[in-house]
């Protein structure tokens, strides 16, 4: 049985996504900047998709620029708030549990002046709120909070950050929970979505920025998306976004539901099962497409791997190969997990496309993974 | 007659070898015909103890250098210009090629040294160089002699028929062509060393083949793929071979269930050769080749080295075994293995490395700890259980 439980990951895109992709390959390929039809149609098809993203985002169709990625949409964030704001001062705020999209992205900006700021986690991944709240001042120009970590699954109080921000501009990363959760809009000025982990097409992604925010583009060029970024669209991908934005948007609860069943299910077989585990997704606060447990005593990575000998598809906390120190996840880490816990640490991703049964499966071949690693054990 | 561009190959010891000499030569130049393979249009001939290749002007003459160089066996390369055997033309060549090099570099002093291969030829050698000096001096203006040190050597070569002049000799690796001495078997295990020694063998000759041990899931696919890529950049010096991949987990399981956990390096180094052995046997490998390093790590001391060779009565060839590890990085980067052996998909078999590794074995010790388990049975399971690869080199 093949079982696909690495969705944080990437997904595996919908039916009618690539028929949609391949269509505007292969029939509708045009320009959306050709004058003639056949760029009309393209630019038909853009404002559509444009339409779809908006409203699983829930934002206006004008709000929408297209990105190749939700890495290149939280670069253009990031950078186009601090540049736009460093007349008034320095100050960009972030969490430690950041993906790497915002935490290079402060780094190289703390190379040019920039004066970044950290804000803890507990050991459920959830942010410091009263730190966070005592960071804010007048200096303050960016805040950039995710919505749904990608290891942990924690929910972050994405609208009640975003209630203290003052002058700052405010950027969420809702890659993780675009199409499972409602995205949190109020006082927020930009939010970060990708297709690939919605169904869609990998290299597209989408920022939302309010049209009362006004931030410089990162990409120039031929003027597309409003002059915030250059470059022939990339019309069948995006239009593919677009039906699995409506997709997943349109199912929206009905899947969540879906998924914390299928979840929980799984949560229950191994803490019945398997001894010496440990959940490291939040009890409550926690968003039913991610599931993190440490299954003490093994590696994660050998458990991996003997998973998928059985093609059950899973990811790490770590990789024990590359050399050592700089593999240790960053978000297991500041949760303050210990070395055994990050070692052994498992994440399994799930989409509306998994079910029950395939979860026995997992439980029967996981039971087994770490049986035999315990019983083979390890020297360290 | 100049529409292709043309390369003297000088073979190094090749030429050495007495009555062998023609086979070597013959061997070398299979080798570098297979090399330039890729191109169209090149030809490869041995003329008189030299090897001569003819390329089109349209492949850039770098490209013919560079492969060429690749051959075990080649001294050094001289792009050459031909011109017809008579005192009078060469002058003329001589002239033209010097222009040509003026207009390139910034030189002013010259000095040509003249070889006479053809002894019927009416001009001996000092004199060729004095008249064809004298000629270049009038061509040039600019150029003047300087016997000492000059900045340009032109080396003027005059054969039955047709001479060559030429000024650079691009070396080559030496050693000798690859095949002339045997086959071995060689254990790749990714990292930096495994791959020089493998490089060096085939240097002197030796055809090869290589296994790697793997412990799948306890290492991973892109581990392999490594190895595989490192492989591949091998190929382009060792010509296509066979890797066998042998998973060891099983064994090394039986090891940690049984043996001492300070022995267990030891242990698994022997089972490693003893399989290679029976590989090598049923491939018509001669010997087996590893990349250690006399105390490089604990399974690489002497005491260890004595208990892992008892393993097995084929030679161990142990090219590395004097030298620094610098000295092996240096080769690894001049044959462009080195980036691929830094990879960091290390084997997670770290589980498996003792904390405190026994640095000072003693052979009776090993095999008794061994003796609780069926070490025939295993090595031939392991040996049954290979996968072959073919490794094609690196375009």
């Amino acid at each position: 049985m093949f079982v696909y439980l690495d969705n944080s990951s990437t997904t595996k895109q919908y039916r009618e996504v690539t028929d949609t992709v391949v269509r505007y390959m292969s029939e509708d390929f045009g320009n959306p900047s050709s004058l003639h039809h056949l760029g009309i149609t393209a630019e038909k098809a853009m404002k559509n998709a444009r339409n779809q993203v908006a409203a699983a985002i829930g934002v206006g169709d004008n709000e929408v620029i297209f990105t190749s990625c939700g890495t290149e949409a939280d670069n253009t964030a990031i950078r186009g708030a601090a540049y736009a704001g460093r007349r008034r001062g320095k100050k960009i705020i972030t969490s430690r549990i950041e993906h790497p999209a915002v935490l290079e992205t402060f780094k190289s900006l703390e190379e040019e002046g920039f004066i970044p700021v950290y804000i803890d986690v507990d050991k459920e991944g959830m942010i410091n709120m009263e730190q966070l709240e005592s960071e804010i001042d007048d200096e303050t120009i960016l805040i950039s909070l995710m919505h749904v970590n990608n290891e942990l699954g924690t929910i972050e109080p994405v609208e009640e950050a975003a209630a203290l921000k003052g002058e700052a501009l405010f950027h969420t990363d809702a890659v993780q929970s675009f199409g499972k959760l409602e995205i949190p809009t109020k006082n927020v000025d930009m939010i970060s979505v990708s297709g690939h982990k919605i169904h869609g097409p990998k290299g597209t992604g989408a920022l939302a920025v309010k049209s009362n925010v006004h931030i410089k583009p990162f990409i120039v060029g031929g003027g597309q998306e409003k002059n915030m970024r250059s470059g022939t669209e990339n019309t069948p991908c995006i239009a593919g976004f677009g039906v699995a934005a409506e997709m997943t948007h349109s199912h929206r609860s009905a899947n969540i539901t879906h998924m914390d069943e299928v979840r929980d299910y799984l949560m229950r077989g191994i803490i019945d099962g398997i001894d010496d585990v440990r959940i490291n997704s939040p009890k409550e606060h926690y968003c039913a497409s991610v599931l993190n447990v440490s299954f003490l005593g093994t590696r994660g990575e050998v458990i991996l791997h003997t998973l998928e000998q059985s093609d059950i598809y899973v990811s790490t906390g770590s990789a024990c190969s590359s050399n050592k120190k700089n593999s240790k996840s960053h978000v297991l880490t500041a949760a303050g997990l210990s070395d055994e816990e990050i070692e052994g640490a498992i994440r399994f991703s799930f989409s509306d496309l998994n079910t029950i049964e395939e979860m026995d499966y997992v439980l029967d071949r996981l039971k087994d993974a770490v049986g035999s690693f315990r019983r083979l054990g390890s020297f360290r | 007659m100049n529409e292709k561009n043309i390369f003297i190959v000088r073979a190094g010891e090749a030429a050495l070898k007495g009555e062998n000499k023609p086979y070597f030569e013959r061997m070398l130049v299979e080798r570098i015909k297979k090399l330039l393979k890729r191109f169209d249009g090149v030809e490869v001939t041995r003329k008189e103890g030299l090897i001569f290749v003819h390329a089109d002007k349209s492949i850039p003459p770098e490209d013919i250098i560079k492969w060429v160089s690749k051959a075990f066996g080649v001294q050094t390369i001289s792009p050459a210009v031909e011109v017809e055997s008579d005192i009078e033309a060469i002058g003329r060549a001589a002239v033209e090629y010097m222009n040509g090099i003026i207009a390139e570099r910034d030189i002013k002093t010259f000095k040509v040294k003249a070889k006479r291969a053809d002894k019927q030829f009416p001009v001996e050698s000092p004199d060729i160089a004095r008249q064809v000096g004298a000629m270049i001096l009038k061509g040039c203006k600019v150029l003047k002699v300087d016997v000492h040190d000059p900045d340009c050597y032109l080396y003027v070569n005059v054969r039955k028929g047709i001479s060559y002049i030429y000024q650079d000799k691009i070396e080559g690796f030496g050693g000798l062509p690859l095949g002339t001495n045997g086959k071995g078997l060689v254990l790749l295990s990714g990292g930096i060393d495994s791959p020089v020694a493998a490089f060096m063998m085939a240097k002197r000759g030796m055809a090869i083949e290589t296994i790697h041990f793997h412990s799948y899931p306890y290492t991973s696919e892109r581990a392999r793929e490594k190895v595989e890529d490192l492989a591949s950049q091998l190929a382009v010096y060792c010509s296509r071979f066979k890797m066998h991949i042998v998973n060891l987990l099983p064994i090394q399981e039986e090891i940690v269930r049984h043996c001492p956990e300070e022995e267990t390096t030891i242990h698994v180094r022997m089972f490693m050769m003893r399989i290679a052995e029976k590989i090598a046997e049923k491939n018509g490998c001669t010997m087996l080749v590893t990349g250690e390093s006399l105390g490089q790590v604990a399974s690489q001391t002497a005491e260890a080295l004595v208990v892992t060779n008892s393993a097995v009565s084929m030679p161990v060839m142990r090219p590395l075994i004097a030298l620094d590890k610098t000295e092996i990085i240096a080769i690894a980067q001049e044959i462009e293995t080195f980036e691929t052996s830094i990879e960091p998909y290390e084997d997670c078999c770290t589980v498996f490395l003792p904390k405190h590794p026994l640095t000072k074995p003693k052979t009776e010790r090993i095999l008794k700890s061994e003796s609780t388990l069926d070490i025939d049975d295993l090595v031939e399971k392991a040996v049954d259980s290979e996968e072959i690869v073919d490794i094609f080199p690196k375009k």
